[in-house]
């Protein structure tokens, strides 16, 4: 076994459980920081498949913004997020069924698909990969389209924000 | 390489070659000399701390006309170390109600975010902790740590005041992110790489010179994420009490301290860095030692001017802040990085036609970014004229709350 598979299988393992404890912990920032261990769980599996680009931005988006804004909501409503009442309510059976059938869905997938097995060759070049991915975002003939929806999608929730947070005019 | 010229390139191989001869595999030798390295470089942050707080505090007294630390050792430079073994020695406090794993985390996280940042910093062309290619953005993602750091702690705490300390901190330290990575797109921008160390090659002439308005920026800022004065909201001793980090004592109170003091040092380095050309310097490339040397002139440098800020200036109020943040500096930065963008991309396009030598064209570039920061900077002064105060609004007169009786004519004569 390479040092790469041990430090692999430990943050797997790391990241399960914290993904773990996300659900089960009974306090809500516990639980983001739980989260937070999770997500750069995967960014050190970003960094183990090379794609130091990726790593930093899942660190930079999720933990640095996600994450962080969801502590902030929770510390807003400390008084209301109390750590008291069940964890689950009344329809948690539909929720496992749920989570059984994605679950069973991915599975199926990945038992089809014939190059779940195979290695894929190494790219080589590996600052040449990023300027790629840049032009890639957008050329007209590839993620042009998708691109521009995401920031179409933002600006509508940055006006909508605007809007909620807003003096009302009388 | 010999030792004299490039000293930890020297060790590293040497090192290297030792371990090999004991018969340790290359994987195995990679992954120790990279713990040593990044045991020596954390050390190395810490033990500079030790050397600013002592020169910061002699500045301080001397701007404020009084002697400064000067009992232990010559001028006083053993300072800290009492200091320090008196904060060790403090009683470690934790508040009833306090989430006590979060709240020993808190101080932990809020170091090491500045710390991470070491990693990416070029001392000299051989000294780098890690050449990432996106060393840039990582420059960001461990920004953000830190605010997660003084959250933490303003929550954890269980204290109204840690908790709005927290909230201000957050809502400073999160909002002058936008500027400062929308000025430090503009070095990647004029350097065509996301890579620290590359940056610094790329630099034939300082970017402070090409884009000057984004060296401003970027060290505005950086000032404010510090979150020192003028821009110490953060630590309000009238309103707050102290801040976030009011609860905490002895050596995780110093953990603050320490990352507050090391964070004042780091936002110089990346400044050097990104802006004054780091290393750069007469022989640096056949001498790395010197660079190092340059490096850490044009560190305290811009140190020097963090602390002079520092004293100087008045501290604002928290609105005022954050409406400097975004009614002024991010959309000057936005402009900036629109019009960089365009001016250099039209001169890649025009050049290559207009047949001028290898040596005229990196000052052509450098003339024509800089004429078009002034020009921004002249149309940002008249946009600034038209909104300044023209009268001061009378809004009542002031009122004596009591008069002072008339004295008897006796106590007169």
């Amino acid at each position: 076994m390479s040092a790469e598979q041990i430090i692999f299988l430990i943050i797997a393992a790391i990241t399960l459980i914290a993904a773990l404890s996300v659900v089960i912990s009974r306090n809500l920032i516990h639980s983001a920081l739980w989260l937070i261990l999770t997500l750069s769980g995967i960014a050190v599996f970003y960094v183990l498949l090379d794609a130091g680009y990726f790593a930093v931005i899942q660190v930079v988006v999720y933990i640095g913004a996600i994450a962080i804004l969801f502590i902030f909501a929770a510390m807003l409503t400390r008084r209301v997020m109390q750590d008291s009442g069940p964890q689950s309510n009344s329809n948690w059976w539909l929720g496992a069924l749920i989570a059984l059938l994605l679950f069973a869905g991915i599975a199926l997938i990945f038992i089809n698909w014939q190059d779940f097995a195979t290695l894929q060759p190494e790219l080589t070049d590996s600052s040449g990969k990023l300027s790629e991915l840049g032009l890639a975002l957008v050329s007209p003939d590839q993620y042009v389209l998708p691109f521009e929806l995401a920031s179409v999608l933002l600006v509508a929730a940055m006006i909508g924000a605007i809007f909620v947070a807003g003096e009302k005019k009388q | 390489m010999n030792f004299i010229s490039d000293p930890i390139t020297f060790i590293a191989n040497w090192l290297t070659n030792l371990l090999l001869g004991w018969g340790l595999s290359p994987e195995v030798t990679t992954v120790l000399l990279t713990f040593i390295g990044a045991f020596l470089l954390g050390t190395f942050g810490f033990a500079l701390v030790i050397f600013t707080i002592w020169l910061e505090r002699k500045l301080y007294g001397r701007i404020q006309d009084r002697l400064g630390p000067n009992r232990v050792g010559p001028w006083g430079i053993f300072q800290t170390f009492p200091d320090m073994i008196k904060i060790f020695t403090k009683e470690y406090i934790t508040p009833i109600g306090a989430d006590k794993i979060v709240y020993n985390l808190a101080p932990i996280l809020s170091v090491s975010a500045v710390l991470l940042t070491w990693a990416v910093i070029p001392f000299a062309p051989t000294i780098v902790g890690t050449e990432l290619n996106v060393g840039v953005i990582y420059l960001m993602a461990v920004g953000s740590i830190g605010a997660l750091g003084i959250i933490l702690a303003g929550w954890s705490s269980n204290n109204k005041y840690s908790l709005i300390g927290g909230f201000r901190a957050v809502a400073q330290v999160v909002s002058y992110e936008v500027p400062m990575i929308l000025a430090l797109l503009i070095p990647v921008l004029l350097g065509q790489t996301m890579g620290v160390n590359s940056l610094v090659y790329a630099q034939n002439i300082w970017f402070i010179f090409l884009s000057p308005i984004a060296a401003l920026i970027f060290f505005i800022s950086c000032l404010a994420e510090t979150g020192r004065a003028p821009f110490d909201l953060l630590e309000a001793e009238s309103e707050l009490v102290a801040g976030y980090q009011t609860e905490y004592s002895g050596l995780k109170f110093g953990m603050f301290y320490v990352g507050e003091f090391l964070h004042a040092f780091t936002i110089s380095a990346l400044m050097a860095t990104l802006f004054l050309g780091g290393w750069r310097g007469p022989w640096a490339e056949q001498v790395p030692i010197l660079g190092v040397f340059w490096f850490f002139i044009k560190a305290f440098i811009v140190y020097f001017f963090v602390v002079l800020i520092r004293i100087s200036m008045p501290r604002l109020r928290i609105d005022q802040m954050l409406n400097f943040n975004w009614k002024f500096l991010t959309p000057l930065a936005l402009v900036l990085l629109v019009v960089t963008a365009i001016v250099e991309k039209s001169f890649l396009l025009v050049t290559p036609g207009l047949n001028l030598t290898e040596t005229a064209l990196p000052w052509l570039r450098a003339g024509l970014h800089l004429s078009v920061n002034l020009i921004i900077i002249l149309i940002t002064i008249q946009i600034l004229k038209t909104h300044r105060i023209k009268e001061v609004r009378v809004v009542a007169t002031p009122r004596p709350v009591a008069v002072a009786p008339e004295p008897p004519a006796s106590v007169i004569s």
